[in-house]
């Protein structure tokens, strides 16, 4: 079984506008037996944010390590900027936040950040990207006397320092506290309104909800979804009705239109519905059901819709 | 913080340069070195360990006596320069391969540092503080006050004893590779100190001998008669041979190690 639904894609083609951040036509990448990535086409624009989503072993770390030339695609091509990725790098243009980048144990956090501005042709200072990452306070700490969230608004701040155009984070705030949440989350949206692009990879699904103008949903090796946050939840469509009811009458709630299915739970019936005006008003003024709470499915729901059924099948990668 | 140094939307995509270089520069060269200094088990065995070793063997009785154009305690000084900065280079080696396991190197793929850049700094750090311990033992040297040779020999003992100790930062990036983990030293500094007793370094070998036959072999025998024989004025054809084995060794299997973890990073 296949779910292949692709909501809204982007206006296209755009002959006339700038050259895509990111452009993926038909990638794939094989590792021996293992079919990472089974084609991506993805495109996104200059100062979008999107949220790639799926599970582990989804192919959302390979994508980002093929954008970042980390990884060179079994087939298909990656541009960047209109170049190759390994070329963009050089140039500045791209940064990344990656789960797996090591830092130096021995080196404060103001060398760190030295020692990677060095790098590069043109950066904005090492006082600046400290203060909009956070840090300043203890720049002059060793990287091994940092806890884990401090280690990533490092990497934060390292990825920061060229000024780029594109931003690739793989589960950026892993190990941040909800104060260091935040804070990251606000210095990325001011970017992205400066017309920085920003891909992050998460499994924070609210976290996609919330701050990604652009959900790419992405399940053993290929994109299943592609739209809002609001129109990938509507595709796994549907609300549900919760109420209290002592004596439910399920088969007559079945025949309701629009319903979907109907749960009990002690005194307790929850109906997963499309329609749940119709769900409420039958519970409502034909039966005694009282305490009525009607809830959308979380962005939670719809991943798990979309791709939870499938994965069982399929060997964990990467 | 300022937001006016930062560049606007259409700022982002100009003015991106490619750094000279490969993106080596000095900065991080600093940094690099500020590091070994910074590191005390580093600054115990290749900088006091060495002149202490000197200390014990360089200035007994019979030091006095003449080898070629100085006294036994030139030819011990020389060696245990050789041991420090052999030991020293081996460090920086072996810190290419601890940093690849830490995922350091992933993080500068991030960079437009180029490979090429990457290792020229890590060969200069290696010859930089392989330097430190040499001049080290040579000072100890000079301010104890025993050994004797001509200036002009002394410097060329030391320069020949430098370049041998590139030999030695390839062990280092093998054997990190091969025992990837920070206590890759403990495996260096003994395997080393071996090395250094059957190659002559600690004590000299008589020739001929039954150790010889088997020293003869051994990584350190060939640098060893290499670095000293500004002083001896003798080097046969065999240590040069050893030397160069050894190195040619050495360089390959770091390469080897290198291009197998290349491909995963």
């Amino acid at each position: 079984m296949s779910i292949q639904t692709t909501v809204s894609t982007p206006a296209d083609p755009r002959h006339c506008a700038p050259p895509s951040a990111v452009r993926l036509s038909a990638v794939t990448k094989d590792f021996g037996d293992v079919h990472a990535v089974r084609g991506i086409d993805l495109d996104i624009s200059p100062g979008e944010v999107v949220a790639v989503l799926g599970p582990n072993g989804a192919g959302k770390t390979t994508t980002i390590d093929m954008v970042l030339g980390l990884t060179q695609p079994t087939s298909g091509h990656v541009e960047v900027h209109g170049m190759g990725p390994r070329e963009a790098v050089s140039h500045g243009l791209v940064a990344a936040v990656m789960q797996t980048g090591g830092l130096l144990k021995d080196l404060s956090v103001r060398e760190t950040l030295q020692y990677t501005a060095s790098l590069f042709a043109r950066t904005t200072t090492v006082d600046e990207v400290l203060a909009v990452a956070g840090i300043t306070e203890i720049a002059d700490r060793k990287v091994a006397k940092c806890s884990g969230g401090e280690q990533q608004r490092l990497r934060f701040a390292m990825a920061l320092l060229p000024d780029p155009a594109l931003l690739l984070l793989d589960e950026p705030t892993t190990g941040m506290d909800v104060e260091g949440r935040r804070a990251f989350w606000a210095a990325i949206r001011r970017d992205a309104q400066r017309g920085r692009t920003v891909i992050f990879a998460t499994h924070y699904l609210e976290e996609a909800d919330q701050y990604a103008d652009r959900i790419v949903l992405v399940s053993r090796g290929r994109v299943v979804a592609d739209g809002t946050g609001a129109e990938v939840k509507a595709l796994a469509s549907g609300r549900v009705v919760r109420a209290s009811l002592p004596e439910p009458d399920p088969a007559r709630l079945r025949g309701l239109p629009g319903v979907d299915a109907v749960e009990l739970r002690g005194d307790q019936v929850l109906v997963h519905t499309t329609d749940s005006d119709a769900v409420a008003r039958y519970l409502l003024c034909e039966t005694g059901a009282h305490d009525l709470e009607i809830t959308s499915q979380g962005l939670e729901d719809a991943f798990l819709n979309l791709t939870g059924a499938q994965d069982q099948t399929e060997g964990a990668q990467r | 913080m300022t937001t006016a140094t930062l560049a606007s939307a259409d700022e982002l995509l100009t003015d991106r340069r490619v750094p000279p270089l490969g993106g080596f520069n000095l900065t991080m060269l600093g940094i690099e070195l500020r590091r070994i200094l910074r590191n005390r088990r580093t600054l115990i065995f290749t900088l006091i360990f060495p002149a202490t070793m000197f200390l014990a063997f360089g200035t007994g009785t019979g030091t006095a006596e003449r080898i070629g154009d100085g006294n036994v305690s030139a030819y011990v000084m020389v060696s245990m320069g050789l041991y420090a900065a052999a030991l020293t280079a081996a460090a920086s080696g072996a810190m290419v391969a601890v940093e690849r396991s830490l995922g350091w190197s992933r993080q500068l793929r991030l960079t437009p540092l180029n490979p090429v850049a990457y290792v020229s700094t890590k060969a200069i750090v290696a010859l930089v503080s392989g330097a430190m311990a040499i001049a080290m033992v040579n000072l100890t040297g000079a301010v104890q006050g025993l050994p004797q040779m001509p200036a002009s020999t002394w410097l060329a003992c030391g320069v020949v004893t430098l370049v041998c100790t590139l030999t030695f930062a390839a062990l280092g990036v093998f054997i990190g590779y091969l025992v990837p983990s920070e206590n890759v030293m403990q495996i260096l500094g003994p395997g080393l100190a071996v090395l250094s007793f059957l190659g002559g370094v600690f004590i000299p070998l008589e020739h001929g001998s039954g150790i010889w036959h088997v020293a003869v072999w051994t990584p350190m025998y060939g640098v060893a008669e290499v670095a000293r024989a500004p002083l001896t004025g003798e080097l046969t054809w065999y240590a040069v041979a050893n030397a160069v084995v050894w190195f040619v060794l050495f360089v390959a299997g770091a390469a080897w190690r290198m291009a197998r973890d290349t491909a995963r990073v």
